[in-house]
């Protein structure tokens, strides 16, 4: 067995061996601030009502995460705008916890005329990067909470030829802010051959309109075998098309979770019926790469864009106290309105004064000054 | 590689699997941890004689501290406190450590001490500078690189009386920037009765001066953590011996100190307490030393610096200092 892989399996080499110093343990220290810290993640579900968001969301972390949940009618749902509704889950297994927010978008889509539904998404998404901004400049750094969203599952509806104008402004307009993972939801609605030519049509139109989707990254060439040809296997099925359901349902003599119609069942967990498996594989042992791209990324380069433009700034760049309020725009336009309301005084009272000496004059030039 | 599992190869739809997967996100960050390396930077201060550059090689089983008794350099005292930072990389087990041992000769060997600590104190609040300059950057680097000091190994000699004055003035300085872990050099000049009678007269006299040194009271996240330092806390300051010569003892090699009465064994428990510091100092609490660093002495800088006449502006010097010149 090598050293790497003992110090992997948590014990190290026989401390009397001469030369060994011991900080090979120091991955294990590491490891262990980490499992007391526990991790914190933020995914964004965006799709039109009825794609399945929210039972997917259940079924990949096993939970319950919308108890209560009402579905509204079409009628209610017409006077609605975008919502953004947050939910946050803290998950325990084996020692390691994780909190998970689940930031839903319901009215997305919904409206008939559906232009400006994302601007309320942005907004949030923006919102969460100059939150964490603002904490990090500030001055008790020791418990930041980071709620910027590491990734975004965009779903996709099996029932088209492919992206819809609405997808396609959608994804152009958030992935430089998010990591994009493009999903099609209920898949069970197609056959595998119009699966496979559904993927390719969307892949090609993502190519075609310069979308950025998230891109999973290769394994390093130290990797196992086993976890080279799952990257492959990742890799290539995006965007996963996937079936969720919470379900339990009777199939061969055993219980599954899947979807029962008269001709036959959907087993969610099989990777023959549908990407469910993968999506969920692909979240998990890539739940550091997001969240490093999204603060190495994203966050830089919204950090970079909003020191550039404004916020209080020495002249050195250092961010003094980042506004968190009006645009500097704004706030010049609002300098000018005061010094012009002043300057109006100003003259007003000069005027009255004027005035005034005009009345004591002895009948002096009787046209006055016209205002 | 632990694997998620279900993935590939269960083509029939296994039995309901209730595990998600979670706890694989740690290998992940291990992984990442390895890859990245570590950056530790340890200080060592003293007055010369005390076996520190010997001490640090020990500690690291390697040639990382600038004067050591294979370079046969000239160990002249220089005339002011300075200091010198010299790096390596050191690999153990796949971990690549890059080691930077920031010498301060000069220390306590001028005739007049007063504030020969000032070099020091500027030479770490500087590093925690070039940090917050890198940090408010508008374009930042990925990875800032660390140079600021995790841990200062302070010698005491090993008079057997009491600490000097000089070291709890330093000691009362720095403790506030820095995580200090004294240690009492050459200990093989006391008997185990004079060394415990020592150690305790050290410890209570830290306690009425009101030196934390590391791992500090006042940081112990939980009660884990507090009965595990409690119980370094009861034991330090440690009192070592260092060398690179080996001596055959009972058939093994040892690393030791040859004399004519026997053979000083520096790693073992009974001699002196060397594997105690290198265990508590590399194998169990070099992290600590860094985060403590990172989340409360450099926050602590950095809130001052935030706070000094309403913002930031560039730093020339944060500290008065008077040379020894």
């Amino acid at each position: 067995m090598s050293q790497a892989e003992k110090i992997k399996q948590g014990q190290f080499t026989n401390p009397e061996t001469p030369g060994y110093v011991g900080f090979a343990n120091l991955p294990n220290q590491v490891h262990r601030k980490s499992v007391k810290k526990g991790f914190e993640f933020t995914l964004m579900v965006v799709g039109e009502s009825g794609l399945g968001k929210s039972t997917l969301i259940n079924s990949l972390f096993l939970t319950d995460l919308y108890p209560e949940r009402v579905i509204p009618g079409a009628a209610e749902k017409i006077e609605r705008t975008v919502q953004i509704e947050a939910s946050t889950v803290e998950i325990e297994e084996r020692g390691v916890k994780l909190r998970l927010t689940v930031v839903d978008t319901p009215g997305y889509g919904d409206a008939i005329n559906s232009q400006d539904c994302f601007s309320t998404i942005i907004a949030y998404i923006d919102d969460q990067f100059e939150r964490y901004l603002h904490d990090e400049s500030g001055l008790n750094r020791r418990h930041i909470v980071d709620n910027r969203v590491h990734c975004c599952f965009y779903f996709i509806s099996p029932l088209g030829h492919g992206l819809k104008p609405l997808d396609v402004q959608f994804m152009k307009a958030i992935h430089n802010k998010v990591n994009v993972v493009p999903v099609i939801a209920k898949a069970d609605t197609l056959t595998l051959r119009e699966r496979e030519r559904l993927k390719r049509r969307i892949l090609d139109e993502i190519d075609e309109h310069g979308i950025k989707i998230y891109h999973l990254p290769d394994a390093e060439s130290d990797e196992d075998e086993d976890f080279k040809e799952q990257t492959r296997i990742l890799k290539a099925s995006i965007p996963f098309a996937v079936v969720g359901s919470n379900q339990q349902i009777e199939a061969k003599g055993k219980k599954v979770r899947g979807r029962l119609y008269p001709w036959g069942v959907v087993e969610v967990e099989n990777p023959e019926h549908n990407d469910f498996l993968k999506l969920r594989t692909m979240l998990i042992t890539h739940m550091q790469d997001l969240q490093e791209v999204t603060q190495d990324l994203h966050y830089e380069n919204f950090r970079s864009e909003r020191l550039k433009r404004g916020g209080r700034l020495s002249s050195h760049g250092y961010v003094l106290s980042p506004a968190y309020g009006p645009e500097p725009e704004e706030m010049d336009k609002d300098m000018i309105l005061q010094e012009k309301e002043a300057e109006l005084r100003r003259m007003q009272e000069m005027i009255t004064k004027m005035q005034a000496q005009m009345q004591i004059k002895p009948d002096g030039a009787g046209d006055g000054q016209h205002v | 590689w632990p694997r998620v599992p279900g993935l590939g190869h269960s083509g029939s739809g296994s039995t309901l699997l209730g595990y998600i997967g979670i706890d694989t996100i740690i290998e992940q960050m291990r992984k990442k941890t390895m890859k990245a390396g570590f950056d530790f930077n340890i200080m060592i201060v003293g007055h010369s004689g005390l076996g520190k550059s010997t001490l640090v090689n020990t500690l690291f089983k390697s040639q990382v501290s600038r004067w050591s008794s294979g370079w046969g350099g000239e160990h002249k005292i220089p005339k002011t406190v300075e200091i010198k930072a010299v790096s390596h990389v050191i690999e153990e087990g796949g971990v690549k450590m890059k080691l930077t041992v920031i010498d301060t000769p000069g220390f306590g060997d001028q005739i007049n001490n007063e504030n020969c600590w000032d070099p020091i104190s500027k030479y770490i609040n500087e590093q925690y500078e070039k940090f917050l300059k890198e940090e408010v950057n508008i374009a930042r680097k990925k990875r800032i690189p660390d140079t600021r000091v995790h841990c200062c190994l302070y010698f005491i000699s090993p008079t057997g009386h009491s600490l000097r004055q000089l070291d709890i003035e330093f000691m009362k300085h720095l403790s506030r920037v820095v995580n200090i872990i004294p240690v009492i050099a050459k200990s093989d000049t006391m008997t185990p009765d004079e060394k415990n009678e020592f150690k305790h007269r050290v410890r209570k006299e830290l306690e009425t001066h009101g030196i934390e040194y590391y791992p500090q009271n006042e940081f112990d996240d939980d009660m884990e953590d507090k009965n595990e330092n409690d119980k370094i806390r009861e034991a330090m300051p440690f009192a070592v011996v260092g060398s690179d010569k080996e001596f055959q003892v009972n058939g093994k090699r040892v690393l030791g100190r040859k004399t004519a009465w026997g053979v000083v064994e520096v790693e073992n428990p009974n001699h002196c307490e060397f594997a105690l510091l290198r265990d508590f100092l590399i194998r169990s609490h070099l992290q600590d030393l860094k985060e403590v660093t990172h989340n409360i002495h450099y926050e602590t800088y950095r809130a001052r610096r935030l706070n000094d006449n309403g913002g930031l502006h560039p730093i020339s010097a944060n500290n008065t200092q008077e040379s020894n010149l």
